[in-house]
């Protein structure tokens, strides 16, 4: 049996494929901007996870060090991110993603 | 490994040039340090590991990346309207150096890390540019899009590397693919998974059907000059990183990707030829094209072969192309009109050499011979035939075909009789730019044979 802190590595997976999938269906089904952030966030932390517990079981530090560039890469992107929905909120004072049809075929 | 220090150290300069106050001499600067990140590229002396063997400069990476960096040059002279006198000239100049140099290391990498850091690099400094003009409304509206879709594209990208790392040990290139191909032990079903999670990743990035759909949103609100950049160096850079990682790295598992990009690459050509004939914007329209003209990049993907050297031709030709229209399109919009297709209306009275540049650009986007776009399609689809993809090759046609009708739509209004008001004025440092890139298009579809060694 492959564990990863006395834990079946297959544990990590579905929970990690669980927390993944609800990103994304937030993403794909909330309406409001913050919370769509949030989800995106939900799906990088589940990446984080899973890279975490394989990075355990191979005893590899790699797996580690991916987190961590993982982490300021999204501090950075929510950081522009945030940045571009206050732009969005003073020209239209809402963080509701459905105002955003102005650019359609 | 010297072009990364270039280009950053650009960059860098582009910065300190607000604290110093020699802002009138950055664009000089910064076009004299990427005349010389040109040389050192094509040169490409440091071939090899560099970096801990976290990037690798072989003769794929030197060629892609000396086109990304003398595209970038031909860049900073169109946008050089758009950037002078105006305030944030440092800070996006800035910007957009850095994320060259994101789009040089996916050009470069041999870690699945810089994969990441590469896309990153490039897409967060772009997420800014495309809303730049700050109190346009599409502007913004763009922008959010884009950081939307790409960050949710990131998302799947990093759960494909997490799985290849789940199965395989390793983020390094090398390490996955020996993995995958001598099978002493079966891999773990979630690799397979891995892959495709990393195929939809970067295909966002790459903008094909089914994931182009912000695509066109996202070029038509951005200003001109990022859109241009969009469609020339970011297509370019994330094709490169397609090809090493497919067709190097995931080669030996191709039985899981290759249908899914054949039936994505069907669906590219048939949805972007049908959508760009209803388009009246001409920006939105060529939007649409770009996504066709990646339909096509993935002909030669799928056909297998010489893949690095096709493609590179083939984007040469196209990225030169779709500069001089996006060129002629900033021109216009510079000089205070919108871009509508009844704007282009008797264009060759008011400029000729904006109606004759577009012309000569769409041509060649259309794919008429001599020029070089019809030289790319024409040695994709031999070797697409070559390979026995006929099915393909003929959708391709048929595409093209329909290609030929919008492009022609946009060309027959420049060249209409009707629409005369006063002319458009431009400089002649854009009739210089407008005339090398000409040339350069005619010139490689003269010259096939130059980019075919790779």
């Amino acid at each position: 049996m492959k564990t990863a802190q006395g834990i079946p590595l297959d544990y990590y997976l579905w929970l990690s494929a669980a927390l993944f999938t609800i990103g994304v269906l937030g993403v794909l089904y909330r309406r409001n901007a913050i919370v769509i952030f949030m989800c995106i966030e939900l799906m990088l932390n589940a990446v984080n996870l899973l890279l975490v517990a394989f990075s355990n079981y191979y005893s590899d530090a790699s797996g580690q060090v991916f987190v961590f560039f993982i982490m300021a890469v999204a501090a950075a992107e929510v950081a522009v991110g945030l940045a571009i929905l206050m732009l969005m909120y003073r020209n239209t004072k809402t963080t509701d993603i459905n105002i955003l049809n102005r650019l359609k075929w | 490994m010297y072009l990364i220090y270039i280009i950053c150290g650009l960059g860098i300069v582009s910065l300190l040039a607000e604290i110093f106050n020699f802002k009138k001499a950055l664009l000089p600067i910064i076009m004299l340090g990427l005349l010389a990140a040109i040389g050192v590229a094509a040169v490409g002396e440091n071939t090899g590991l560099a970096f801990s063997g976290m990037v690798l400069f072989d003769r794929f990476s030197v060629v892609y990346s000396t086109m990304i960096v003398a595209i970038a040059f031909c860049w900073f002279w169109m946008a050089y309207s758009y950037f002078h006198n105006r305030p944030y000239l440092t800070d996006q100049s800035a910007l957009v150096l850095f994320s060259i140099v994101g789009a040089v290391i996916l050009t470069a990498f041999a870690n699945m890390a810089m994969l990441f850091l590469g896309i990153e690099i490039l897409s967060i400094a772009l997420y800014a540019l495309s809303g730049s003009k700050k109190n346009n409304l599409f502007s913004t509206e763009s922008s959010f899009k884009y950081f939307l879709m790409g960050s949710f594209a990131t998302g799947f990208l990093l759960m494909g590397i997490a799985l290849v790392y789940g199965a395989t040990g390793s983020f390094e290139l090398m390490s996955i693919q020996t993995a995958s191909t001598n099978g002493a032990q079966p891999l773990p079903s979630f690799f397979y998974v891995g892959v495709l999670l990393i195929l939809v990743g970067i295909s966002f990035k790459v903008s094909v059907v089914p994931f182009h759909f912000w695509a066109p949103d996202v070029y038509e609100g951005a200003p001109t000059p990022i859109t241009a950049f969009m469609s020339t160096i970011v297509k370019m850079a994330a094709f490169a990183a397609l090809i090493r990682l497919f067709t190097v790295c995931f080669a030996a598992t191709s039985i899981t990707w290759l249908v899914v990009f054949y039936v994505m690459c069907v669906l590219t050509l048939l949805v972007s030829s049908v959508s760009a004939v209803y388009q009246s914007n001409v920006k939105r329209m060529l939007a649409y094209s770009s996504v066709g003209h990646a339909g096509y990049i993935l002909i030669a993907i799928v056909s297998g072969g010489n893949v690095g050297g096709l493609v590179s031709y083939y984007l040469a030709g196209y990225a030169v192309a779709s500069l001089i229209a996006f060129a002629v399109i900033h021109q216009i919009e510079e000089s205070g009109r919108t871009v509508f297709l009844s704007d282009f209306q008797g264009l060759f009275r008011k400029s000729p050499w904006l109606a004759v540049s577009m012309t000569i650009a769409l041509l060649s986007l259309a794919g008429i011979p001599p020029l070089a776009g019809f030289f790319g399609k024409y040695l994709l689809l031999t070797q697409a035939i070559g390979n026995g993809h006929l099915a393909l090759a003929l959708v391709a046609i048929f595409t093209s075909l329909i290609g030929v009708y919008y492009y022609f739509k946009v060309i027959i209004a420049m060249y209409s009789a009707v629409g005369s008001d006063q002319n458009i004025m431009i400089s002649t440092s854009q009739k210089a730019l407008l005339f090398i890139l000409v040339t350069l298009v005619v010139v490689l579809g003269v010259f096939p044979d130059w980019f075919t060694f790779l």
